[in-house]
C-alpha cells in the first residue's frame, strides 16, 4: 500500500507516504484540490466499500429483519401478516425462564471475573518464571480452548454422568458422594457445574493473554524495583500487575460478552435443565424459535438480549476502558 | 480501540440477531408452472423421508423405481436424510418456500399450522381411496374434516421392560394398574435393581406420563374437546397431574433422570434399559430399533424385550385400554404436481406396505400389511393398536409445537418438584390462550 488514508491513526512513516503525492497536487490550485478528494474519496469507498457491504448484509440487515420479525407472531413459515406491535417484548420480559436467564447470564459474568481472573492471573505469574517444562505447561493450560466447544461439552458430559461417570466413581471411592442426582441433574449445582466447565474451558484464553501482556513489563521496572529491595511478591503487586491493567481490562470485556453470549456448552451439558435451572438467553431464544416456532418470541428476545450485550458493552467501554482509550487517543494524537 | 469496540459489541448482537432472523416471510412463490404441466408431460418429483440405513433406504430406493417404470416422464429425486437433519432441513425449507412435493407430517396441530400457511395440498379427493383403506389412523392428519396427509406408521408408547430382570424381582405378570405398578417398583428396588427410566432431560418422555394419565382420567370427548377448543379447564387434568405427583412420590427413576436424554448414547434412558441398567422404560413403539443402535452387539435386549401397556388408574373416568401414539405420515406439498399423490397412494398400497412391514420398517397402517410385520414385539405392538378402542396423538403433537412445548416444560417441571398440578394446566392454557 503506497498511500495510506490520511486521518488513520497511523504509525509517522505511513502518514507521511501517503501525504507526500499529495503535495504536488495542492499547488496546482482549487481544482486540483478537488479532484484529489474525489480521488481520495474514491480510494476510501474501494477499501472500505467490500468490508461495508458484507457488514450491510451480515449484520445490519439481519438486524433489521429480526427487529421487524419481534414484531410479528410468526411461525418460521407463510406470510408475516399477525402485527403484534410490542407484545412479544412484553411476554419476553414478563416471562420467568427469561428473567432467570438473564440472572444466569449475570452470575456467569460475576464468576468468571471473581474466579477466572485471579486464578488466570496467578497461573500467568506462575508460568512468566523461567522454570523447567514451562512450554509444556503453557500448552496443557492453552489446549482447552482450542478444543472444540462441541467435543469438550460431550466429554464433559460422559465424565459427570451420574453413578457410571468418571468424577461420581473417583469421588466414590475417596468416600465423597456427588449429589443424588448428578452434578448436572441437580438444579441447585447445575449451573456452578456448568461454570467449572467453562474456567477449565476459557481459563487458557486468559493465562495466554496475562503471559502477552506480561511481555509489556520493562525489565527495567522489575531491576529497579529488585535493587530498590522489593520482594517478588512486592514485584508482582506493585509494578507487573498494575502495568497488566489493560490487558485485564481487555479480557474483562471479552469475558463479558462471552458470558452474555452462552450457549453451546450449556446446550450440549444441560440443554438449559434441569428445571430451568441452566438456562441462557441464548438458549431461550432458540427454544423458542425452533423447537416451539414463536419465531416473533425469540426474535423479540434476541433483540433483547443485543441491546443487553450493546448496553454493557458501551458502559464497561466509558467506566472501565476509558483511561485505556484516551490514553490510546493520546498516544496517536502525538504520533500525528 | 474505540471503534473495533463498538463494532465487536454490534457484531455480537447481531451473530445473535442472524440466528433467529434467517427466515424470509415470502409467501409459497415456488414453481406454480409443474403443476398446470399435469400428468402428461415429464415431471420431477422430490420425496424426502428419513429411512437412511438400510433396509429401508434400499427399499424406498426400489419403490421409487418400480414407480418411474410404470408411470413413464415421472422422475422420483429420494433424498434420505437422517431425522433430526431432515426436520432442520424441513424447516429451512417451509421458511424460504421451497419445500419438497412430498414430505413427512407427524399431523396434530403442527400440520393444522401448516395448512393454515398454504404449504399444504388437501388431498380429500385425489386419495380419496387409500384414506378409506388406511381408516380411522388417518383422524390425525385431518384438519376441518379434509385430509392432508396420509399416515404409513402408526405406533403406540407402553412400557418396554426387561424380562430376566422383573423375574430377578419376583415379579410374575407385567403390573395392569398403578397399585400394581407400584408394587413392582418397589420389588425392584429391594431387589437392588433401579426399576424405571426416563429422559427427562429431553422433557418429552417425561410429558408422555402426563399425558398418558390424562387419558386415563378425561373421558375420551373431553381430551377430543380440548385438542379442538384448547380448552383445560375439565378438572380430569388436574388430576392427572396430581396421579403423576403419585408416582415421581415413589421416586421409580433412574438416578440424574431430570438431565438423561431420551436416547442419544448408552447413559440415555433407552441405553440404560437396553444395558440392563434399569427394568423398564415408558417408550414408543421405535423403542427396539433405538435400544438396538445402543448396544455393541445391535441387539438391544434381545429375548428379554417385554411390553405391557400403560396400567389402569382406578376411578379413572377415561378409557383405561386407549393408547397414547402417534405416527409419520406423507404429505404432498401445496404446488406438487398430481403424479406426487398418485406417488403417496402408491406408497400406502397393500404391496409395499407389506415390504415395508416384513422390513420391520415401523407399523403398517395399511391392514393387507398387518400380518406381514415380522418383529414378534413389533406384531405385538401392532395388536395392541389395533385392539386399543381409540389412539390418542401425543399431547404436544396435537396441541402443536408452542401449546405443546410450554405444556411439557411445565411437566418436566413438575418431575423436578417445581411444579404443581395446577401449575400444567395454568401454563398450558396461558400459551393455549395466546394461540387464540
Amino acid at each position: 500500500m503506497t498511500t495510506a488514508a490520511p486521518g488513520e491513526a497511523s504509525p509517522a512513516t505511513a502518514d507521511a507516504a501517503g501525504r507526500a503525492p499529495a503535495r504536488p497536487a495542492a499547488r496546482r490550485g482549487r481544482p486540483g484540490r478537488r479532484r484529489a478528494s474525489l480521488r481520495m474519496g474514491l480510494e476510501i469507498l474501494f477499501f472500505v466499500g467490500p468490508a461495508l457491504i458484507l457488514f450491510g448484509v451480515f449484520v445490519v440487515w439481519p438486524i433489521a429483519r429480526a427487529v421487524q420479525f419481534s414484531l410479528y407472531r410468526w411461525k418460521g413459515f407463510g406470510p408475516l401478516v399477525d402485527f403484534v406491535g410490542l407484545q412479544n417484548y412484553v411476554s419476553v420480559l414478563t416471562n420467568e425462564v427469561f428473567t432467570d436467564a438473564f440472572r444466569h447470564n449475570m452470575t456467569i459474568v460475576v464468576l468468571s471475573i471473581l474466579v477466572q481472573l485471579p486464578v488466570g492471573l496467578g497461573i500467568a505469574l506462575l508460568l512468566n518464571r523461567k522454570m523447567r517444562f514451562q512450554g509444556m505447561l503453557r500448552t496443557i493450560i492453552f489446549v482447552p480452548y482450542v478444543l472444540s466447544e462441541v467435543i469438550a461439552g460431550v466429554v464433559w458430559l460422559q465424565l459427570l454422568q451420574p453413578e457410571y461417570g468418571v468424577i461420581d466413581t473417583v469421588l466414590g471411592a475417596v468416600g465423597i458422594s456427588g449429589p443424588e442426582e448428578g452434578w448436572l441433574g441437580t438444579p441447585e449445582v447445575a449451573l456452578y457445574t456448568v461454570f467449572v466447565v467453562l474456567t477449565w474451558k476459557y481459563l487458557g484464553l486468559a493465562v495466554l493473554l496475562f503471559l502477552a501482556g506480561l511481555q509489556g513489563v520493562p525489565d527495567e521496572l522489575v531491576e529497579a524495583a529488585q535493587i530498590d529491595g522489593a520482594s517478588w511478591w512486592q514485584v508482582q503487586r506493585r509494578v507487573t500487575v498494575p502495568l497488566l491493567g489493560p490487558t485485564i481490562r481487555t479480557w474483562g470485556f471479552l469475558s463479558m460478552i462471552g458470558a452474555i453470549q452462552l450457549f453451546d456448552m450449556v446446550w450440549i451439558l444441560t440443554g438449559g435443565g434441569p428445571a430451568n435451572s441452566t438456562t441462557t438467553m441464548a438458549t431461550f431464544l432458540i427454544t423458542e424459535g425452533t423447537k416451539r416456532y414463536n419465531y416473533g418470541i425469540a426474535t423479540a428476545a434476541s433483540v433483547i438480549l443485543f441491546a443487553v450485550a450493546l448496553v454493557l458493552a458501551v458502559l464497561y467501554q466509558i467506566f472501565v476502558l476509558r483511561r485505556d482509550v484516551a490514553q490510546a487517543d493520546a498516544g496517536s494524537r502525538r504520533v500525528r | 480501540m474505540r471503534t473495533t469496540t463498538v463494532v465487536r459489541a454490534v457484531a455480537v448482537g447481531a451473530a445473535l440477531a442472524v440466528l433467529t432472523a434467517c427466515g424470509t416471510g415470502s409467501d409459497s412463490s415456488s414453481d406454480d408452472a409443474s403443476a398446470s404441466t399435469g400428468s402428461s408431460g415429464p415431471v420431477t418429483i422430490s420425496w424426502w423421508h428419513n429411512s437412511n440405513t438400510d433396509p429401508g433406504k434400499g427399499y424406498y430406493d426400489e419403490v421409487a423405481k418400480t414407480f418411474e417404470a410404470s408411470h413413464p416422464g415421472v422422475t422420483i429425486q429420494v433424498n434420505a436424510m437422517q431425522h433430526e437433519d431432515m426436520l432442520t432441513k424441513l424447516d429451512a425449507a417451509f421458511q424460504s418456500g421451497d419445500a419438497p412435493d412430498i414430505y413427512m407430517e407427524r399431523g396434530g396441530g403442527e400440520l393444522a399450522d401448516h395448512v393454515a400457511a398454504g404449504l399444504t395440498q388437501d388431498i380429500s379427493e385425489s386419495a380419496k381411496d387409500a384414506i378409506e383403506t388406511v381408516g380411522g389412523s388417518v383422524a390425525g392428519w385431518q384438519v376441518d374434516g379434509k385430509t392432508y396427509a396420509l399416515p404409513f406408521s402408526v405406533g403406540v408408547v407402553g412400557f418396554w421392560y426387561n424380562k430376566s430382570l422383573f423375574e430377578k424381582a419376583g415379579i410374575t405378570s407385567p403390573p395392569t394398574t398403578m397399585d400394581e405398578l407400584n408394587a413392582a417398583v418397589d420389588k425392584l428396588k429391594a431387589a437392588g435393581i433401579s426399576p424405571v427410566s426416563v429422559g427427562a432431560g429431553d422433557k418429552w418422555p417425561a410429558a408422555h406420563y402426563w399425558y398418558y394419565l390424562a387419558l386415563r382420567e378425561c373421558p375420551k370427548q373431553v381430551l377430543q374437546d380440548a385438542v379442538k377448543s384448547l380448552d383445560f379447564s375439565d378438572p380430569c387434568f388436574i388430576k392427572a397431574g396430581e396421579d403423576l405427583q403419585k408416582v415421581i412420590g415413589t421416586k421409580p427413576f433412574n438416578k440424574g433422570f431430570l438431565s438423561t436424554p431420551a436416547q442419544t448414547g448408552p447413559t440415555s434412558a433407552s441405553g440404560l434399559l437396553a444395558t440392563g441398567k434399569v427394568a423398564m422404560e415408558m417408550q414408543g413403539h421405535w423403542e427396539p430399533g433405538v435400544m438396538q443402535g445402543l448396544t455393541e452387539d445391535k441387539k438391544g435386549l434381545g429375548e428379554d424385550t417385554g411390553w405391557f401397556p400403560f396400567p389402569a388408574v382406578t376411578g379413572g373416568q377415561g378409557d383405561q385400554s386407549a393408547a397414547l401414539g402417534g405416527g409419520d405420515a406423507w404429505a404432498v406439498a401445496k404446488d406438487a404436481p398430481p403424479a406426487a399423490v398418485d406417488f403417496v397412494k402408491y406408497l400406502l398400497s397393500d404391496e409395499v406396505q407389506k415390504g415395508f412391514a416384513e422390513r420391520d420398517m415401523g407399523l403398517p397402517t395399511n391392514p393387507a400389511a398387518g400380518g406381514s410385520v415380522k418383529d414378534p414385539a413389533l406384531s405385538g405392538l401392532l395388536k395392541v393398536r389395533d385392539e386399543a378402542p381409540y389412539v390418542q396423538l401425543y399431547f404436544d403433537t396435537a396441541f402443536g409445537q408452542s401449546v405443546g412445548g410450554a405444556m411439557n416444560d411445565e411437566i418436566a417441571l413438575m418431575f423436578a418438584g417445581k411444579a404443581s398440578p395446577q401449575d400444567i394446566v395454568e401454563k398450558t392454557q396461558q400459551a393455549a390462550d395466546a394461540e387464540k
